[in-house]
């Protein structure tokens, strides 16, 4: 019931959301997923760098790319979709998320680096002995 | 509808038309911020990874685990999975039911196909000694690819669910709102996807 | 296995804790009573009424109000570990062992944090921000009613879970947070821990998913009209409130995920062995911690914004700065966690970046106070109740929060964590700032809830129990903390302290009395509730929309959308001489009741309760269960109805007959 009587308002709501691609553009995003895919593998795979430091980077930049190239071509993200709220959902959920790994990583290396048991076990024995 | 006459100019209070929100308003943004609330949970098994992913407790790591290649096929699977939904949605804008549903289907077997590669993987893993209780470096591994699958199961059931109820209702708005939710969801899955690659499976060996 | 091993897991007959004659009388009090209760509604025919009207409902004004039901019911469950502990705390000297043994102990002071925090003043905000808000922003319902309504229930089953403990097997005695290694399977192995774990999480899912209702709710549904700087400032609370909520539940999920897979499965997260790090459980839990507690003050911060500018007669001063002191909180609350374990031994560096953040924080609280005194210079102030705990909560909280600052020095810290100092600060700020303010927004809006307002009498006697009570309870936590003394001890050796703890306890037993007056003000209320009718549904002499309606709103809330020029919409109404429509009502759409939120929550707990018992068979039943009706639900496209146009009329024209009557 309620369909019909808003099939119209639909069709115009479904245009103004703007969340859908074209054929051309599904299939640049996928094109370049293959390639930002295929190249961090033949990098790690092949060792051609020599460098696992760099080729780490490396690779992690291509991660990003291909994130950023799934979230427009795929997801269709941009600052208008939903009135911009759903851009700014997504830049929260970044910034929380850098802040909850980057965050832990640093606390985590203090914790882990202060907090290590000592070789030297004399200090833990006597500790333990007193009263 | 409007107000009673006043010695001022009343302010119109209300409009003319009562405004009308169209069913399934707020789909959208609702599913893109539970898609968020999950980006929180996957960061949590990320950092656990980070944290204690150089834990083997003297027993395997990456170097000695990963299957590269396999992990690159299993990319492509989930990577097709993702450009098929979209020939799906493609479908869908022009309300083409069988090409929807074909497309569909082509992308629950990639799905399948990922979902079978990684089980083949976790077992072999399991035979091999390397199961998650072997060290923290392995827990972390298991949780986070495995939380992984596990959406892209549900996701599957979910796939299945719509391909019934578009047979049945064929696509109406609220199928389509459906169809879009999950678009949503399975392009998400193969973004993590990509985290999941790069940091474990690549990083790994690269340690 | 045994065959009553492969059925029931391992719960045995053992399981009902038969020598612990406390709990054994509390199970006959509690099954006389229960009984007491089915007894009625059944003798009284109510169990229809009871599933149609409200437990089926999607209508967010009676899942507002059920979620209150809940809260204060676990309140008084909430409250009564905290008088065995204080009893305890008192009886304990010289020699004495007191009447609680270190196992019962351990899970009172383990069940009072998790039940205050999680199934108090969790569903007592939520049940606010889902009354309200729709009403202040001028709509009809939430954005996902159904979801509303199965979020409640979820709630529920958390509640179930933690109750169930009490008689079934044991609850944990880890403290309210359970940190690992105590809390793993090792130190750990009984159904303690797995019922706080599954209570969490099934509760937790009915929070996130209420987060994400409302934050769509009032992103999509204002009216014409009201753009986010002219929403009520409860509203904007709310918003961020529930940002916070869909920001960090996450992490409190999948952290207990990785607690209960080294519980269940062996793995080595947060073990001592194989490479686990507790630690790690310590940082992701604070992670999720933090931003909890702003989630517990922001909504009551918004309300005291509305109950300042209402009794003062005035526009909230500095509405633009409240909503950026709100947001910065926010984002801030993700850079303090690292407080909570200052002395875990991240070093100097690590500490120093925390302590300053959490300093930073205090200074957009510092803002939102000196906008309410603003407010309130130069206005009318009328000391109804809701005022008068907002005057507490001005002066308490205060106190409370400077305490904060100085626990987030770190050396200070050092000294003081774990302290009875810290347990008197966190009190302080909670009680001062949620519990007082719960207890406002309870009497500013119960009259727009039930159509009466609350007994007034009462409502003094209950406000000063609270006064002196709370400082005669915590004052001696401060004095006994700077002195040394830690936190969860059962038995004390130190007889010159003792005075303190007699102090402490007298205070609790003036906040029992408190309580109780505020029981006997609800039901002193209902008994005279025609002598303190709310006929024209503005008692106070509101400003914002939810005042515009009837006492209680019809069901639908408004008969036409309003149109909003202004912040303090219902005064800008007021003021502009604002005219009812008297005619031309049309039918309206309403979303349909189901069962289906029931349901699929009794079987997420019912699967809980299994896990917890290792009773495997029924916890893969009930999830296949969960998953079954939740698709199944799925294929019913037909949820919504119409009121028709003379229900409608007849109410509209009921309401005229009203207003007209008064003279208005």
């Amino acid at each position: 019931m309620s369909d019909a009587v808003h099939s119209h308002g639909h069709h115009d709501d479904h245009h103004e959301e703007g969340s859908h691609g074209s054929f051309g553009s599904y299939m640049i995003g996928f094109g370049l997923s293959v390639i930002l895919t295929a190249i961090p593998f033949w990098l790690v795979m092949s060792g051609v760098l020599h460098d696992p430091q760099l080729t780490g980077v490396v690779i992690m930049g291509f991660a990003a790319v291909q994130v950023i190239v799934h979230m427009i071509y795929f997801l269709h993200m941009n600052t208008r979709v939903e009135g911009g709220w759903s851009f700014m959902a997504m830049m929260l959920t970044i910034v929380l998320v850098v802040i909850v790994l980057s965050g832990s990583l640093w606390v985590m290396y203090h914790l882990n680096a202060n907090m290590m048991p000592h070789a030297d076990m004399s200090a833990m024995k006597q500790m333990s002995e007193m009263p | 509808m409007s107000s009673a006459t006043a010695t001022m100019e009343p302010r119109a209070y209300h409009l003319p038309e009562e405004p009308h929100l169209h069913e399934g308003h707020s789909t959208n943004l609702g599913f893109w911020m539970y898609l968020m609330s999950d980006c929180l949970i996957f960061a949590i098994l990320f950092a656990t990874y980070a944290v204690l992913g150089g834990s083997y407790a003297g027993g395997p790591g990456p170097k000695d685990l990963f299957d590269l290649p396999l992990i690159a096929l299993n990319t492509a699977m989930l990577l097709f999975s993702s450009i098929t939904y979209g020939f799906a949605m493609l479908a869908m804008e022009k309300n083409r039911v069988s090409a929807t549903q074909g497309w569909l289907f082509v992308t629950l077997l990639f799905g399948g196909a990922f979902l079978f590669i990684e089980l083949y993987e976790f077992s072999h893993l399991i035979h091999e000694g390397a199961g998650p209780w072997r060290s923290a470096f392995l827990s972390s591994f298991f949780t986070l690819v495995g939380t992984h699958g596990l959406h892209v199961t549900f996701g599957s059931i979910w796939l299945i669910t719509l391909m019934v109820q578009v047979a049945k209702k064929g696509l109406i708005p609220a199928n389509k709102r459906r169809l879009m939710c999950l678009s949503m969801f399975w392009h998400f899955l193969d973004v993590i996807w990509i985290g999941v690659f790069t940091f474990v499976y690549l990083m790994g060996v690269l340690r | 296995m045994t065959t009553a091993q492969m059925i029931f897991g391992r719960l045995t007959w053992d399981a009902f804790p038969w020598h612990e004659p406390i709990v054994v009388a509390t199970f006959v009090a509690v099954v006389l009573g229960g009984a007491a209760v089915v007894a009625a509604l059944t003798y009284f025919k109510l169990w229809g009424y009871l599933w149609k009207e409200w437990f089926t409902s999607v209508d967010h004004k009676k899942i507002g109000i059920m979620y209150m039901v809940l809260g204060l019911i676990m309140f008084l469950r909430g409250f009564a570990d905290a008088v065995m502990m204080r009893l305890q705390q008192a009886l304990a000297f010289n020699g004495s062992e007191g009447y609680l043994n270190a196992h019962h102990y351990d899970q009172v002071f383990t069940a009072h944090g998790v039940i205050m925090i999680f199934f108090v003043a969790m569903p007592f905000i939520t049940g606010l921000m889902n009354y309200i808000v729709p009403l202040q922003i001028g709509a009809r319902d939430v954005s996902f009613p159904f979801l509303n309504n199965f979020s409640f229930w979820m709630t529920t089953g958390g509640a179930v879970l933690v109750m169930a403990s009490l008689f079934l097997g044991e609850f944990a005695q880890t403290g309210w947070l359970a940190y690992p290694p105590l809390s793993g399977i090792a130190y750990s192995p009984a159904t303690g821990v797995d019922y706080y774990i599954w209570a969490l999480q099934v509760a937790g899912v009915g929070t996130t998913l209420s987060g994400i209702n409302l934050i769509a709710t009032i992103v999509k549904m204002r009216a014409p009209g009201m753009s986010l700087m002219k929403m009520p400032v409860f509203t904007w609370t709310s918003l961020c409130a529930n940002i916070l909520i869909v920001a960090s539940f996450p992490i409190l999920t999948a952290t207990l995920v990785l607690l209960s897979l080294d519980r269940y499965a062996g793995t080595a997260f947060f073990t001592n062995d194989f490479g686990g790090n507790p630690m790690m459980y310590v940082n992701l839990i604070w992670i999720w911690g933090h931003p909890e507690v702003y989630i517990l003050i922001l909504p009551l911060f918004g309300v005291f914004s509305e109950v300042t500018s209402t009794f003062s007669g005035k526009r909230l001063f500095g509405y633009t700065s409240m909503v950026y002191a709100t947001c910065c909180i926010m984002v801030l609350s993700y850079l303090v966690w690292l407080h909570h374990f200052f002395t875990m031994g991240s070093g100097a560096s690590v500490n120093s970046f925390f302590g300053i953040t959490t300093m930073i924080i205090s200074i957009p609280t510092g803002a939102k106070l000196f906008n309410w005194l603003f407010t309130m210079y130069r206005g009318k102030i009328r000391f109804e109740l809701p005022m008068m705990w907002t005057v507490a909560f001005m002066l308490t909280f205060t106190i409370g929060g400077m305490t904060g600052v100085l626990l987030a020095v770190p050396p200070a810290d050092f000294v003081l964590h774990n302290s009875l100092f810290l347990i008197a600060h966190f009190h302080n700020v909670i009680i001062g700032g949620v519990l007082f303010g719960l207890f406002a927004a309870i009497n500013y809006w119960w009259p727009k809830a039930f159509g009466f307002k609350l007994n007034v009498f009462w409502g003094k006697v209950s406000f000063w129990c609270w006064q002196v009570g709370f400082w005669l309870a915590f004052t001696p936590l401060y004095i006994l903390g700077l002195m040394g003394v830690t936190r969860r001890m059962r038995v004390f050796d130190d007889p010159s302290i003792h005075i303190w703890f007699i102090i402490a306890a007298i205070g609790a037993a003036i906040i029992a009395a408190g309580i109780g007056a505020m029981l006997v003000q609800f039901a002193v209320s209902i008994w005279k509730r025609e002598e303190l009718k709310d006929v024209n549904g503005d008692p106070w002499d509101g400003r914002t929309l939810e005042w515009a309606t009837s006492s209680p709103p019809p069901e639908y809330n408004f008969a036409f959308t309003p149109v909003v020029y202004d912040t303090d919409t219902w005064a800008d109404m007021k003021r502009n001489n604002y005219q009812r429509p008297l005619s031309g009502y049309q039918p309206i759409h309403m979303p349909s009741s189901t069962g289906a939120g029931v349901i699929l929550a009794g079987l997420a707990t019912l699967c809980g309760f299994a896990l917890i018992w290792y009773i495997w068979w029924l916890a893969g039943l009930s999830f296949v269960g969960i998953v079954a009706v939740a698709i199944g639900h799925t294929f019913n496209y037909k949820r919504d109805f119409y009121i028709p146009q003379d229900v409608v009329t007849r109410t509209e024209e009921e309401r005229t007959r009203t207003l007209a009557a008064l003279g208005a």
